[in-house]
């Protein structure tokens, strides 16, 4: 083994962390928040949705699941420009990682919502209330609370699947490594050194979902 | 059309040949009921008999097949497919207590008591928060006002329940078995609570087992069989000298459940 050249782990930890904030960080949280809209609305259209409504929402989540994100990518950023539809890198990794999280995220928020007890409805509906404003103010708030750890679970793989916007020459974290290594010829070094950088920002998420979830847990018998 | 019926004017809660069916199963079979301002109706009946059924069918919940139904000059026929905008109307004229209380786990006492008159009925906030404390005062609860449902007892839960359908000024009560989720020792404070406000002149309609209560506090009992009324009159008629054999059997039953 050679000895760790400390100079260069400190030098590429700027431009790594820099990735991190400026790349990986901002990417997932912009797809994230996009992608729960996604989530929501065909959750929505799954459960009350008109026959053809019901179809679309299947359809999608049926292809984003059935398919890789990696290739979701490719064909948003090197598939579309040969469709006369050129788009740059960051919003076509956005456009593709929001779609990925809506496929999967519109199952949770589906899940989540039958979860909330027949009874709920039925006080909803009591006290007045139409189906919208129920679902708003008694039947969403309950079943965010259901959703909460699996949805910071998808969240904690996005971050991770971020990597893959490197390929479509997003500089992000992982981006910012391979340029150093390539450079350096130090590949294991850079590379574990991404890994830490990674584990640290999901450990960091991590710590976040169960603070979440302690707050939420005020109304919920222990 | 929801109007005002003259013929109505008597008694605050007609039902007319109220009809509900499940797929093959019928479980309300051309109900009738009148209940007269200020009176209490119990109503009891085997499980499965359709008395839940008949409630949700007064409040909109359930949508019947056939019939007539007018709370306080708010009439629906049922004979067409009622609007929506019918249904509500008729639905702002009662408010419903759960047996499993159904209260919101996450808002507080008084945040699920004040939600219907400030949300939906868009009345004050300020207004609506003094009645809503007046009301937990007069059940001892003034202190648990912050506190959240699954920080309560199920009897403290369930007057909650009452307080919140009171927070809504509905002309009609309607009760489905309303402690028959309590423990023993919790049924008390509720049933207690609920004569009060016969006592003060609510119209209340109770689907209850607690026979008890029935003869004290109700004024006519109605003994519903497989989806129809079989016996109707006062509790010391329907509890005490039953016409119907089967009326008689149900009576004897919850008396020496042994
Ligand atoms: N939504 C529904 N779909 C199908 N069947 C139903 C539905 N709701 C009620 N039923 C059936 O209708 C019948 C009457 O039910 P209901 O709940 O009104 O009875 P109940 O008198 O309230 O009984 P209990 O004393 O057990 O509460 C039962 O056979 C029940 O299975
Ligand atoms: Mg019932």
């Amino acid at each position: 083994m050679t000895e760790i050249d400390w100079d260069l782990v400190l030098g590429s930890l700027g431009p790594i962390v820099g990735g991190a904030i400026r790349g990986t960080i901002p990417l997932a949280v912009a797809s994230f928040a996009a992608g729960m809209v996604f989530a929501v609305v065909v959750a929505l259209m799954r459960l009350y949705g008109n026959r053809a409504l019901t179809i679309v929402a299947r359809l999608y989540v049926s292809v984003i699941r059935g398919t890789p994100l990696l290739v979701q990518l490719f064909v948003v950023f090197y598939g579309l420009p040969s469709l006369g539809l050129t788009i740059d890198p960051w919003p076509s990794a956005i456009i593709a990682f929001s779609l990925n999280v809506g496929g999967y995220a519109a199952e949770v928020v589906r899940a989540a919502i039958l979860s909330v007890p027949k009874g709920q409805w039925e006080a909803a509906y009591m006290i007045g209330m139409s189906r919208r404003t129920s679902l708003h103010r008694v039947i969403l708030p309950q079943a965010s609370r259901v959703a909460v750890p699996p949805l910071s679970n998808t969240f904690i793989s996005l971050v991770k699947d971020t990597s893959l916007a490197s390929l479509i020459l997003v500089t992000e974290l992982f981006r910012e490594a391979q340029q150093i290594a390539a450079f350096s010829q130090e590949f294991m070094m850079l590379y574990v050194e991404a890994a830490i950088v990674y584990w640290v920002v999901c450990l960091a998420l991590s710590s976040g979902q169960s603070a979440l979830e302690r707050r939420l847990d005020q109304y919920v018998a222990h | 059309m929801s109007r005002t019926d003259p013929t109505d004017a008597s008694s605050l809660l007609t039902v007319e040949g109220v009809s509900k069916r499940f797929g093959e199963i019928e479980v309300l079979r051309s109900v009738d009921l009148r209940v007269a301002r200020g009176e209490v109706l119990a109503v009891i009946g085997a499980s499965g008999s359709g008395k839940t059924t008949l409630l949700r069918c007064l409040n909109g919940l359930e949508v019947p097949d056939a019939g007539r139904v007018a709370i306080a000059g708010t009439a629906v026929d049922f004979s067409a497919q009622p609007a929506p905008r019918e249904l509500r109307a008729l639905r702002d004229r009662s408010a419903m207590v759960f047996q499993h209380y159904h209260l919101f786990p996450h808002r507080s006492v008084l945040e699920n008591i004040v939600e219907g008159p400030v949300v939906v009925q868009r009345r004050p906030r300020e207004h609506v928060h003094k009645e809503a404390l007046a009301l937990l005062e007069r059940v001892g609860m003034a202190n648990r006002a912050g506190a959240y449902p699954h920080e309560l007892s199920g009897g403290q839960q369930q007057r909650v329940g009452i307080l919140r359908a009171l927070a809504l000024r509905p002309e009609l009560l309607l009760f489905d078995e309303p402690t028959s989720a309590l423990d023993p020792e919790l049924v008390g404070d509720v049933l207690t609570l609920m004569r009060d406000l016969a006592a003060e002149g609510w119209t209340m309609l109770v689907v209850t087992h607690e026979l008890q209560f029935a003869r004290e506090v109700a004024q006519q009992v109605a003994f519903v069989d497989q989806g129809r009324v079989l016996e109707h009159g006062t509790p010391a008629q329907v509890l005490r000298a039953p016409r119907e054999e089967r009326t008689r059997q149900f009576v004897h039953r919850l008396l020496h459940p042994l």
